[in-house]
């Protein structure tokens, strides 16, 4: 307690060997070298290089994607991993960047470091996926999707048909029947519109 | 002796890998000699959505006239279901699933899709556009040719 009462005084106190110039400017300069540290970091995080640097990532969800419209098509444009995982808007951002501390205790301890325990764990893990994506009214997928500019004309009917009616009241969301789209799906037993 | 019997089977030798390299005459049905690799055909796309194909002869599995592409069938999901169930079939507006894949191969009639007829794609199978390479003058009797 006394420490800390020590350790206050000094900060109240004015500067003595270093002149306001000094303070002003190196505080400024040191917040742009912690904020652009920071930002890095974390962008860093946010490449598919970095996902795929766990085998947990490389050869369940990420080699399922290989074959997927999302992957590979006929224009080359494509999606990486943080494009539909991680939100775009910096806080969400951060929220979900807190959130998956935890991945990184399932890394520590293996919670699927095999085949089988990822399969055990596939319901499960899909489920926060789509709760996720429910949540935000499926924002990744329109960070790209945008429904004000599909041509119904040039869907199926089926695909238009859902569309212009279930999607255009919000009644839906993408979601709701794109499931399963960029990995394989778990045992779907009770999900609507399964089986 | 051991020289010139190994020059001999030698000789042989080339002489029989000239022989079947040689042009046989015989024309490949793509068109081509027989040691020649025909070049590959453009690759078929499935058409997106097409109008249902007819079927040729009776009880033969229907066609499936749209592209299925990324459309899982495994033990934990099947895609093809989330239409053509009974279940969905009305609200996707899609063709039912014919009741006779409810029933077992002991002919038990069971509630939902009898396993050995899950796997849809066994029997149910998109057509491309494709030319066949061999001529079939096959013809739909009765009531299936109108």
């Amino acid at each position: 307690m006394e420490k800390l009462k020590s350790i206050w005084r000094t900060l109240r106190k004015p500067s003595v060997h270093f002149s306001l110039g000094f303070l002003v400017i190196g505080g400024f300069i040191a917040g742009i070298i912690f904020w652009g540290g920071f930002n890095t970091a974390l962008e860093l995080t946010n490449t598919e290089a970095f996902c795929i640097s766990c085998h947990e990532m490389k050869n369940n969800v990420y080699e399922e994607l290989r074959s997927t419209i999302h992957f590979s098509n006929r224009s080359g444009v494509r999606a990486t991993c943080p494009d539909c995982h991680v939100p775009h808007k910096w806080t969400d951002k951060i929220a979900r960047k807190m959130q998956a501390s935890k991945e990184v205790w399932g890394k520590i301890f293996g919670t699927v470091n095999t085949r089988e325990k990822f399969e055990d764990k596939r319901r499960e893990l899909a489920e926060h996926e789509w709760k996720r994506l429910k949540a935000n009214d499926s924002l990744e997928c329109r960070n790209c999707h945008n429904f004000d500019y599909m041509d119904y004309s040039l869907q199926g009917p089926r695909a238009a048909n859902m569309h212009s009616t279930a999607l255009a009241s919000g009644e839906k969301t993408c979601i709701d029947c794109h499931k399963g789209i960029a990995h394989h799906l778990p045992d779907m037993q009770g999900v609507e519109g399964w089986q | 002796m051991k020289k010139i019997s190994l020059f001999v089977s030698a000789l042989c030798l080339a002489y029989s890998v000239n022989v079947l390299a040689a042009d046989t005459g015989v024309i490949s049905l793509r068109n081509g000699a027989l040691e020649e690799n025909a070049p590959a055909e453009t690759m078929k796309d499935f058409p997106k959505q097409n109008d249902s194909v007819g079927i040729n002869y009776v009880n033969q599995p229907p066609l499936i006239p749209h592209s299925i592409r990324d459309y899982r069938i495994d033990t934990r999901s099947n895609k093809c279901l989330s239409c053509h169930s009974l279940k969905n079939f009305k609200a996707m507006k899609a063709t039912k699933i014919s009741t006779t894949h409810f029933v077992s191969r002991d002919g038990e009639v069971l509630s939902d899709v009898s396993p050995r007829r899950y796997f849809c794609l066994q029997c149910h199978v998109p057509q491309v556009d494709a030319k066949p390479l061999v001529g079939n003058d096959f013809k739909p009797a009765g009531a299936l040719a109108e």
